[in-house]
């Protein structure tokens, strides 16, 4: 595994390389240059089983990563390959010629980050959210809890009680309540 | 042979493709109906849908539609605390939830540096448990696919031994179906008294069951008449589509994460995974029929193996206040579905800063299955849709 990242490292100026095992590796490469390694990788190398795709919202440096990951079967190993593209209109090339299954991927990261693969196909259908237009609800700005309040409500007629303060009623009638209610009950 | 069998569909009236690669489907002409399968169909595995544009009884067209069952485990799991991310994790597949466990309860091992200090003892039991999840998935899935082909007798037999498999989950980690039992540093417990016995109990039944199957299913005419032949997936597809599991052994790749990349103790355990060439509906049933067997059999060695005592859990730091360093890594292993992996990040919180599952079904039920419709009769839909045993909850996670 170090041997191929070391004969490719200055051909597409890999950065912040770290092994995970002896064969298991991620890495860091340009947005320009990301399919072409991806191309490479699966034609050269023999990283021909395409694991998956992924995306993380590092909000605070206002990036989102792509991660690649691609497998070896014949060496049994697995490189991660890294892009950091910027989070305001996201846009990346794409990547679905390389393997049958990749335009999900694409697919699912248009919907749940945002980010846009031109020519992709069917990027722009729904996947799981149908009608949806917040925010990309994978996004880490995205409020889940703001969203359930505006959203749902509590179903009328319906009384619950805090456990620890109902248990502690039922099993030491005399003493004093003095627990905190539970916000969540109110 | 009859008239009827030489008849040969017309194939001028399917649609011609246009220069964008899209169908020209004109619904309006009347010669294309389109069909919903699902998302509610005791013949769709799951709450998934299947929208089907067919020509007379054969398909022209098929677009998969997920979402149904959308919880957003993902989402949930990144503003919870790690411990807290295992009750969420296990529902993101039902029909084997062990294997989420597994892999969080390792993924957070290795981020952490503890993944050395898991005791021997709780490695076996970690390996008997996701064999166990395997066995239950097996009772399921093999007489499952008899069951698309009316056969619903091997579904009733499958589904009381699972019950017993069950009964054994139920004794050894107090719940039957989400179980909780791997957990950061090794297992929640050790084996109940008298455990081993009532496992070999039923497992002989498991053996008295794998042989009626086998004469249910494959000594069966209908079955052979109509599984074999359909649902072919060629060899050339497994790299094109990521094929992983018993759907690439049965069209002759043999791949296996347990013995590719061994984990737990599976390098010592004696088992070469089952394979076949014709990549049918009749292949894939055959390779899961002989996985049934052998499952049972690494379940013996387990047990055979395993220690009787020791610890269980190594010393693991306060789960409430319990911070990973910043890092990331992929865990993986053998479902009985195929690969099934994880991705993890950590960013130095106490919480994961993201978790993103690699389910078998994300490409068996979408890009694979959606090809593999094509032309294929509605009345094969299910059976094809059965034997690639796709989940929807590790698609929508």
């Amino acid at each position: 595994m170090k041997e191929i990242l070391d004969r490719i490292q200055s051909k597409y100026n890999l950065q912040d390389t770290s092994f995970r095992t002896d064969t298991m590796a991620f890495t860091t490469v340009s947005k320009e240059l990301a399919i072409d390694m991806v191309t490479y990788m699966r034609d050269y190398e023999g990283f021909k089983h395409f694991v998956m795709m992924s995306c993380v919202d590092w909000i605070e440096d206002n990036k989102l990563q792509l991660l690649y990951l691609l497998n070896n079967p014949t060496k049994k190993c697995d490189i991660g390959i890294k892009v950091f593209i910027e989070r305001e209109n996201p846009s990346m090339q794409s990547a679905h010629h390389l393997w049958k299954q990749l335009w999900t991927y694409q697919r699912e990261l248009k919907e749940a980050f945002g980010i846009d693969f031109p020519g992709s196909p069917r990027v722009d259908e729904n996947f799981v959210l149908e009608g949806w237009t917040e925010k990309p609800h994978m996004l880490r700005d995205f409020d889940t809890n703001k969203y359930a309040e505006e959203t749902y409500f509590p179903r009328e007629g319906r009384s619950t009680n805090d456990p620890a303060t109902y248990m502690r009623a039922k099993l030491y009638p005399n003493q004093p309540v003095t627990a905190k209610k539970n916000k969540d009950h109110e | 042979m009859s008239k009827f069998f030489e008849f040969k569909p017309d194939r001028s009236k399917y649609p011609a493709m246009g220069a964008d690669g899209k169908l020209d489907i004109d619904l309006s002409s009347q010669k294309y109906t389109k069909l919903w399968l699902g998302p509610n169909h005791p013949g769709v595995t799951g709450n998934m849908a299947v929208e089907l544009t067919l020509a007379g009884d054969e398909i022209v067209e098929a677009k998969t539609h997920v979402g149904y069952l959308h919880r957003g485990f993902e989402k949930l799991i990144e503003r919870r605390l790690y411990v807290q991310g295992f009750p969420t994790s296990i529902r993101m597949c039902v029909a084997e939830p062990d294997t989420n466990e597994y892999l969080i309860a390792r993924s957070t091992e290795v981020l952490s540096g503890y993944d050395k200090d898991v005791p021997e003892m709780a490695q076996w039991l970690r390996m008997l448990s996701l064999e166990m999840a395997r066995l239950q998935g097996l009772l399921r899935g093999v007489p499952g696919q008899a069951g698309t082909f009316s056969l619903g007798i091997g579904v009733q037999w499958g589904v009381y031994l699972r019950d017993l498999i069950l009964d054994r989950f139920e004794e050894l980690t107090g719940a039957r179906v989400y179980h909780m039992y791997i957990i950061p540093g090794g297992v929640r417990g050790l084996l109940p008294d008298g455990f081993k016995k009532r496992m070999e109990d039923n497992l002989r039944d498991i053996d008295d069951f794998i042989v009626r199957i086998r004469q249910l299913m494959f000594n069966n005419a209908i079955f052979n008449k109509r599984a074999k032949g359909i649902g072919v997936i060629p060899k050339e597809w497994v790299e094109q589509y990521g094929i992983v599991g018993t759907n690439a052994r049965a069209s002759g790749v043999k791949r296996d994460i347990r013995k590719d990349y061994p984990y737990l103790h599976y390098d010592q355990l004696d088992f070469d995974p089952p394979t076949a060439t014709d990549g049918d509906i009749y292949a894939r049933s055959w390779v899961r029929w002989q996985e049934l067997i052998q499952t049972v059999d690494l379940i013996r060695q387990i047990m055979a193996k395993m220690p009787e005592k020791g610890d269980i859990r190594a010393q693991m730091p306060n789960v409430l206040h319990w911070k990973i360093p910043k890092g990331e890594t992929y865990t993986r292993l053998e479902s009985g579905r195929g690969e099934y992996g994880m991705y993890y990040v950590t960013d130095g919180s106490d919480k994961p800063r993201r978790v993103n599952l690699r389910g078998p079904s994300y490409t068996h039920a979408i890009a694979l299955l959606e090809k593999m419709l094509v032309n294929t009769n509605i009345a094969d839909v299910h059976a094809t849709m059965v034997s690639l045993q796709t989940c929807p909850p590790e698609i929508e996670r």
